[in-house]
């Protein structure tokens, strides 16, 4: 589905954000990406879908090189990536409807676009989208007259509205409280499974990512230094990632759950534990 | 040791030097300056009297000449209310290219050097170029206050596009959206409210703007207030002036009233 | 989910405003654009003079180049003028503008009549145009300086009132009560708690009109109150096209400078 080879990003600056980089992604999973501030962790993801160019390297999404296409083609290719953000990122003078009707800007016409007026299918689906991120009835409200939560709600109906191949998720939930990120953290990997869409999600919340994940890849200083399942996160793979620390905390966890499905009751003592 | 028993702030140029220097370099400009301009201490030391002269014939005001008054005003009017139309619209391709998130760096420099430029002279300055260039009258008003609208809300439009919040474009582009898309979708929506603001305010800065382009006799109310003080007719100047007081407040209460209801 | 149950499920029209809603906002559209029209309309244009217009424009612009260099040293005199008109009329404002702004401040005036007096100043010095006050002044004083000086004060009084005024009354309340519940005096509470809190704008104010004033400075000439315009005016009416444009690039020059120094300031103050 989703290889990236030998991926390397040098900014204008000189500054390294990645130095060679290879993930395959060959089912629908969720990735957990995880790794300290500057990690490379947002470069990477902006790699795929080329908001960031690639200084070397390939990205291949469906048997198609993401990295040698041409701007139109661009454009075109992340039509099929959703992409979810940590500030959310919605146009804040928009109606919801407007943002999450924005996911099909790239397949309807200009002047559709401008008289606000999509196909009834799009219509329906982005009301059955709302419906879904549990923001029935909010259609008509402005963007910013939403909580945080409400609007990464949002960002994620926009994404999904793409109907897209793989979803891209830069910090879903560093700006949200421990309960609201679990809620986000849910709907998103719901959603990716229901759909089957691997997606691509960017933490720095290892709880998070041990709940949640499918599959974590570590990264530091812009090389893969771990990846694997969420049992495989003990005290050595932590410190490779983040350093040296106690992480006896982090690394105990029940076991015989599933990722992503564990009664609620144990997630919540566990959010207020850590 | 005994606490020091006295306390001055310090300074706010610090160094005694400095500030002694600063101080007399201030007085030494105030010297100098006074000093090298041409003035006929004998004429100014006349104008007092001569003001109580003045006001005394100003009034009471004039108000008979009324026909000539309202076309004056009228002209004004539509001369600010066509040039911030134009101007309003004009505007907007220009502020694109002056943004430098936008536009490539060439177009970029381009546009704002023209910004620059056309900012830079008065409006009277280029309402006489505008006179030598179209002849008298109101065509060269128009045009100078399209000029000086144009470049005004051509910068605020670039300042406002320059200070967007780039999360919101990222999010449109991510979708696979063309730049006319994103630039309906994620920059309009950002910038269409300071933008008619900007503009309104215009309307109101251009009809005052338009009361003195009429001195260099690009038309107006200016043009019949310049008349009526070179023929010492001050009693209608006064007249003029207060027409003029009233129709700039009322332009700055209709533009209030609009931006207020623009939120 | 069949396409039907998803159509009973979701509605598959949506609209961002009502039809009533898009109907009046066309209405307004539609208004706006006929009264700019009516307006140039009856401004009764001669647009044939457009059909030269660039051949107009390419002769005036082929007239002022090459620039009369030579003429440079006497726009030299002039030039400083305009500089003194501009920072003399500046500093005559703030030593008017600043004890006004203290009236025209609600939380600071002493009582509703002089509220209303200094409100009155301030409008009334607003509405009316520098080059208009300078053709007031130039019948009362005589053409020269003296009454570009006088037309750039009175113009920028209200100006810098109103900013000052509007600073005052937004200032935090908090040190104001803390310096009133020490005892002080209304003065000394001024100057303790308000004064303070409201002279990083007050300083900024007076560059940003000063960098004004230059660029009114330049055209007071034209209706005889001194500076560069005096000569700007008599070589555009002699058609001396060679020479304006060595005026407009030292106006251009200066008025630049004038601009980076007031930014540059102001940025380090506030």
């Amino acid at each position: 589905m989703l290889t990236i080879t030998d991926l390397v990003k040098v900014y204008p600056t000189g500054q390294s954000a990645l130095a060679g980089v290879s993930i395959t992604v060959d089912k629908p999973q969720v990735v957990a990406i995880i790794g300290p501030s500057g990690a490379g962790k947002s470069t990477l993801i902006r790699c795929v879908n080329r908001l960031v160019e690639p200084t070397s390297g390939t990205i291949v999404l469906d048997g198609v090189e993401v990295t040698a296409m041409s701007r139109r083609e661009v454009r075109k290719v992340r039509r099929r990536m959703g992409m979810i953000f940590q500030e959310y990122n919605l146009v804040e003078r928009l109606t919801v409807m407007e943002n999450v009707l924005s996911g099909c800007l790239g397949y309807v016409s200009f002047w559709r676009a401008y008289r606000r007026n999509y196909p009834a299918a799009d219509v329906a689906a982005a009301f059955e989208l709302l419906d879904r991120v549990g923001l029935t009835g909010y259609q008509d409200t402005r963007a910013d007259a939403l909580s945080g939560g409400q609007r990464q709600r949002v960002g994620i109906a926009r994404a999904l509205m793409q109907r897209p191949d793989l979803l891209l998720v830069d910090e879903p939930t560093a700006s949200l409280d421990p309960k609201t990120a679990r809620q986000i953290m849910r709907i998103i990997v719901e959603l990716a499974h229901e759909r089957g869409t691997p997606a691509l999600v960017n933490l720095h919340d290892v709880h998070l990512a041990q709940s949640f994940a499918d599959r974590i890849i570590g990264l530091r200083e812009g090389k893969i230094v771990f990846d694997g399942s969420a049992d495989g996160l003990n005290h050595q793979v932590l410190t490779d990632i983040y350093g040296e620390e106690d992480w006896s905390t982090t690394v105990v966890r029940p076991k015989g759950v599933a990722p992503g499905d564990r009664p609620k009751e144990d997630i919540e003592r566990e959010a207020a534990a850590g | 040791m005994s606490a020091p028993a006295t306390w001055r702030p310090p300074s706010l140029v610090p160094n005694p030097l400095y500030r002694y220097g600063l101080m007399a370099l201030a007085g030494g400009y105030v010297l100098w300056s006074v000093g090298s301009l041409e003035v006929d201490w004998n004429r100014v030391a006349q104008g007092f009297p001569r003001a109580g002269g003045i006001l005394g014939r100003m009034f009471p005001p004039d108000f008979s000449r009324w026909e000539l008054l309202l076309r004056g005003v009228t002209e004004s009017v539509e001369m600010a209310l066509a040039a911030s139309f134009v101007g309003m619209i004009v505007a907007v391709p220009l502020g694109l290219c002056a943004a430098v998130n936008l536009a490539p760096m060439p177009v970029y420099l381009l546009a704002r050097s023209v910004i620059v430029f056309t900012r830079t002279f008065h409006e009277v300055i280029v309402a006489i170029v505008f006179v030598k260039v179209f002849g008298f009258g109101p065509l060269a008003g128009v045009l100078t206050l399209i000029v000086a609208s144009v470049s005004f809300i051509a910068k605020m439009v670039a300042e406002d596009i320059e200070n967007m919040q780039p999360g919101q474009v990222e999010a449109i582009r991510a979708t696979g959206a063309s730049f006319p898309k994103v630039l309906i979708y994620a920059i309009t929506p950002q910038i269409l409210p300071r933008y008619l603001g900007v503009s309104i305010y215009r309307l109101d800065a251009n009809v005052r703007h338009s009361t003195v382009v009429g001195i260099v006799g690009a038309g107006g109310i200016g043009q019949t207030l310049s008349a009526s003080f070179s023929r010492y007719d001050y009693d209608f100047s006064l007249a003029i002036l207060l027409t003029i007081v009233a129709l700039v407040f009322a332009g700055e209460f209709f533009s209030n009233w609009v931006r207020g209801r623009l939120r | 989910m069949t396409v039907g149950e998803h159509a009973r499920r979701y509605p598959d029209v949506w609209r961002r405003f009502t039809p009533r809603q898009t109907l009046v906002r066309y209405v307004w559209y539609a208004c706006i654009v006929f009264v700019a029209a009516w307006s140039l309309r009856n401004l009764d244009i001669p647009w044939f003079y457009f059909l030269d217009a660039h051949v107009q424009v390419a002769d005036l612009v082929s007239r002022m180049f090459p620039p009369e260099w030579a003429f440079a040293g006497q726009v030299l005199d002039p030039l400083v003028e305009t500089i003194h008109i501009a920072t003399l009329g500046t500093a005559v404002t703030f030593v008017i503008a600043f004890p006004l702004a203290f009236l025209a401040a609600r939380n600071t005036t002493p009582n509703a009549l002089t509220w209303f007096i200094g409100r009155f100043i301030l409008v009334t010095s607003r509405s009316v145009n520098t080059v208009v006050w300078a053709l007031l002044f130039v019948a009362i004083f005589g053409p020269g300086p003296v009454a570009g000086i006088w037309a750039v004060a009175m113009r920028s009084i209200g100006f810098m009132g109103k900013l000052i005024a509007e600073a005052i009354e937004e200032i935090d309340t908090g040190p104001v009560e803390a310096i009133e519940a020490t005892g002080a005096s209304r003065l000394q509470v001024l100057l303790i708690g308000v004064l303070p809190q409201v002279l990083p704008i007050v300083y900024g104010t007076t560059v940003y009109r000063w960098d004004i004033n230059i660029r009114e400075s330049t055209v007071l000439g034209f209706v005889g109150a001194g500076g560069i315009g005096i000569m700007l005016y008599s070589s555009i009416n002699q058609f001396a096209w060679h020479e304006v444009s060595v005026m407009l690039a030292a106006i251009l020059g200066v008025v630049v400078v004038s601009e980076f120094v007031s930014a540059t300031v102001r940025r380090r103050i506030t």
